[in-house]
């Protein structure tokens, strides 16, 4: 096991395509990936379920990342996307009688197609006008999911089974903690791979400046409609894992609210950043968690503290988001490796 | 026929708060490229202030419409201070996310401070309807599309023959040309905010009159959009214009196609209509079209 290299040393192509450089990494990544595995021996189910929707909320956000951070599209209907996800798999388990194997790639597949729909009129339009487009989409589908009753019921929302193998139910915190680390993992991989192939530096391309990603030979129509595909395919899937995970939707767990969770996710974590994307998702679904055991440990000097929980999430996320931009505004990610950076030539440093 | 008057009159009075909102968005999108997600806060803010002074301290209506108009310029001033300044020339996703989060985070405080149910302004007009040959307008409503109209002229005559309002639209014309014929940059972005800021609580008060206020009334800032997308982002009559078009357009189809869509096409048409405008005419009606070089 080596030391963490004091810079990049790299003398081969093979060294610097490796994801994992050097040794030290490899055997940290070793040691985190057991911790991972044998969490469920030693953790409890509100700790397991909290990590599950941490789960549900990286690959939703990666999701999100590849649109936003990588291909510079901005979105505000992710949020509706996994809805799509979560609404699609529901539907071909309930009614068509899917097993969820099979319900759980459809849905991705559907939502990729719905997203790419929306994601026509990025053609034309960028920026701002992309985000309102999208929040437009938003409103649209948050509006057919409460309406069209004979399909989702409404607000009443659908009872969704868990996953089967056989007889074995996966309904248990621990074992949809396993269903989730397979599907993250994968997930993970694929955008960190993504990053380093020809869409990867395409979807770059476009988002540094469209007009001389055309010049080189980028076809945006293409680029931007598989940026929008893989996005929303990724919030399928999202939204297919959080359907069977809480086993019952209705449509307020896909508001604008959600839409927006995720991009302060990316923002926090560092845009077009796959670490980033962990670092954010992470974060932000912790955060209600967290406030709430301050609420719980200053209820005994404030008795009614509890009724401003929910203002002050807002509020404390609001706040946040706001530093984060101000102060931060690459991202967790980005000062995660400005502590790196420091500690490797520590205490030379200049 | 009465049926549908009855809706243009109605679309009439919300179009016309509306008009007022969008302008406030308009101003700042057109003098700092900033798009503001935060309107309806501003909005939900200068309705509380206005009805906590006149229900909870007993102030006069028309005194408490004063004071709300200074705390709503103040709030707008600070906001621009504080939290736009240093965000000049980031890109426009961490903008967005900035008002976004801004917006959140004034909802915050209006839950802490007024909590979440519904409040209703004590009667400040007279509660008989008037009778305009057949179609009853009660006089709330036409209170408040007199005062917004009252506002939009304002403004207009402001931006048209005021030193203060010249500079504005120079500033927004071209930066760089403004700033070397000596007219300060920030003073025109913290002029916008606070003109935003005071027209939203205007609005605020206007609908609260009507409907009541709670938390909810944030969802005015979304309802801006398809305004200003229609009339064009930075236009000034084209927010008016835009707005007045788009309380009309989802009144009539509120009324004549919610029997068959069970309800709530009041929400989504304007949302439908912004869709159509983008794919037609991004720009909208009197947008500035950008041509872009790489």
């Amino acid at each position: 096991m080596s030391e963490l290299p004091a810079g990049v040393f790299n003398v081969s192509y093979k060294q610097d395509r490796e994801i994992f450089r050097t040794n030290f990494l490899r055997f940290w990544m070793i040691i985190f990936f057991v911790a991972v595995l044998t969490g469920p021996l030693y953790l409890n189910n509100y700790l397991l379920s909290l990590a599950n929707l941490t789960g549900i909320a990286i690959i939703g956000a990666m999701g999100l990342n590849i649109l936003t951070g990588l291909a510079g599209q901005i979105s505000l209907g992710h949020g509706a996307f996994i809805g799509v996800g979560a609404y699609a798999s529901a539907l071909l388990t309930t009614r068509l009688g899917f097993s969820f194997w099979v319900a759980l790639p459809l849905a991705g597949f559907i939502t990729a197609f719905v997203g790419m729909t929306f994601g026509v009129p990025s053609l034309r339009i960028k920026g701002l006008y992309l985000a309102i487009a999208t929040l437009a989409a938003q409103v649209i589908i948050e509006f057919t999911i409460v309406h069209w009753r004979s399909l989702t019921n409404g607000t009443s929302g659908i009872l969704v089974p868990s996953p089967k193998i056989g007889s074995f139910e996966f309904s248990s915190e621990k074992s949809f903690y396993y269903l989730i680390f397979v599907v993250l993992i994968l997930s993970v991989a694929y955008a960190r791979n993504l990053l380093r192939t020809r869409i990867g530096r395409a979807f770059i391309a476009i988002r540094d400046n469209d007009i001389a990603a055309e010049i080189l030979g980028v076809n945006l129509f293409k680029y931007k409609l598989l940026a929008f595909f893989i996005s929303s395919f990724y919030a399928g899937i999202a939204g297919s894992l959080w359907a069977h995970y809480i086993t019952i939707i209705t449509p307020e767990h896909f508001t604008i609210g959600v839409s927006i969770d995720y991009l302060a996710m990316i923002i926090i974590g560092g845009l077009g950043s796959v670490l980033g994307t962990i670092y954010g998702a992470i974060f932000i679904t912790l955060l209600p968690e967290l406030l709430r055991v301050l609420a719980g440990s200053l209820s005994g000097v404030y008795p009614n503290i509890g009724d401003f929980l929910g203002a002050s999430r807002e509020l404390v996320f609001g706040l946040i988001v706001i530093l984060f931009l101000i102060y931060e505004p690459d991202g967790l990610y980005h000062r995660w490796q400005m502590i790196k950076a420091y500690w490797k030539l520590w205490p030379f440093s200049y | 026929m009465i049926f549908f008057l009855q809706l243009m009159v109605t679309g009439f009075v919300v179009g016309s708060v509306y008009a007022l909102v969008a302008l406030g968005f308009v101003l700042i999108y057109k003098s700092s490229q900033v798009i503001n997600f935060a309107q309806g806060e501003l909005v939900l803010v200068g309705a509380f202030v206005c009805l906590s002074l006149t229900a909870s301290y007993k102030v006069p209506f028309l005194l408490a419409f004063l004071l709300t108009m200074v705390v709503a310029v103040l709030v707008g001033l600070l906001i621009e201070r504080f939290f736009l300044r240093p965000m000049i020339g980031e890109p426009v996703l961490s903008i967005i996310m900035l008002t976004i989060g801004l917006s959140s985070f004034l909802r915050g405080i209006v839950e802490i401070i007024w909590g979440t149910e519904t409040r209703v302004f004590p009667p400040v007009f007279p509660t008989n309807p008037i009778n305009f040959g057949g179609i009853v307008i009660s006089q709330v409503y036409m209170w408040s599309f007199i005062l917004a109209v009252l506002f939009l002229g304002i403004f207009t005559v402001f931006f048209k023959f005021t030193n203060e309002g010249i500079a504005m639209r120079a500033a927004a014309d071209d930066e760089d040309a403004a700033l070397s014929m000596g007219i300060s940059i920030k003073k025109i972005y913290g002029l916008a905010w606070a003109i935003a800021a005071l027209v939203a609580a205007v609005g605020g008060v206007v609908i609260g009159n009507i409907n009541g206020v709670n938390i909810s009334l944030s969802m005015m800032g979304l309802r801006v959009f398809p305004v200003v997308i229609l009339g064009g982002l930075d236009s000034i009559p084209g927010a008016i214009i835009g707005g007045l078009t788009i309380g009309i357009l989802e009144n009539l189809a509120g009324g004549y196609l919610d029997p068959f869509f069970g309800g709530g096409v009041k929400e989504i048409f304007p949302f439908v209509i912004l869709v159509l405008v983008l794919m037609i005419k991004p720009y909208g009606l009197f947008g500035l079209e950008r041509i872009e070089r790489v």
